[in-house]
């Protein structure tokens, strides 16, 4: 299955990257997994995405690494907000 | 009674007093509305600042600005609420935010309003970027403001 993956402000910045695309094994996907699987594409990958405050969210929920993934899911990573 | 919920996240500025005006339900009850306005400081302890740039993460922003006013309106009961957030590049004495509360009493739409400050601040997917005498950096998250916010969680 296929998941979209977005990624946001100073997150967005240092990853170089805004949004891709995740083909995924179809059983038992979590948010979690998905971020172990892009911790591994390079040291600012796993830099930024072991971040203790970084925020996960699945279609537009804050989620934790736990939470399951169905096809067509949007994810996003991105650091604690500042808006207001 | 359902509450009446209005939220806009736009680039472009606002009246604040139209939105002020538009807030009351027509169909009258509300003998209170409280209304708070948020403006981009020209200055602060690391010196002047030349603009601010929001970012947002659309759809996902207006989704959360909407569950933190339903949360306000089944907690204090309001009639109205309305949440309206710029992005995008603003300059010192901007307006960013603007929130109005209307309720049958002043204590709610106060507190509401204060609520609903708090809870956008550390919930909305919103980022500040600011230019200043300092350089260019991302606005860090305050503990203050999560502080804040957790005065709001029952006991």
């Amino acid at each position: 299955m296929e998941v979209a993956v977005l990624f946001f402000a100073r997150v967005r910045e240092d990853l170089d990257c805004d949004r891709l695309q995740l083909a995924l094994a179809e059983d038992g996907q979590t948010v979690g997994k998905v971020r172990e699987r892009l911790m591994l594409r390079g040291p600012t990958w796993e830099r930024v995405l072991s971040e203790t405050n970084l925020v996960a969210a699945c279609n537009h929920e804050v989620v934790d690494d736990s939470h399951r993934l169905s096809a067509g899911d949007e994810i996003a990573f991105y650091p604690p907000v500042t808006g207001g | 009674m359902d509450a009446v919920i209005d939220i806009a996240v736009l680039r472009e500025d606002f009246d604040p007093g139209a939105l002020q005006e538009a807030l009351p339900p027509a169909s009258g009850g509300a003998g209170a509305v409280a209304t708070f306005t948020g403006y981009v400081r020209g200055q602060d302890d690391r010196g002047a600042l030349n603009w601010m740039e929001l970012e947002h993460y659309p759809g996902m922003t207006e989704a959360s600005l909407r569950r933190i006013a339903d949360e306000a309106c089944a907690r204090w009961g309001l009639l109205a609420v309305t949440i309206v957030h710029r992005t995008g590049r603003l300059f010192p004495g901007e307006r960013i935010v603007w929130v109005g509360t209307a309720a049958m009493h002043r204590g709610e739409a106060f507190a509401a309003c204060e609520f609903l400050m708090d809870y956008l601040k550390t919930r909305a997917p919103l980022w500040k970027r600011e230019s200043g005498e300092w350089g260019e950096t991302w606005v860090e998250a305050r503990d203050s403001d999560s502080d804040r916010a957790g005065r709001w969680q029952a006991p």
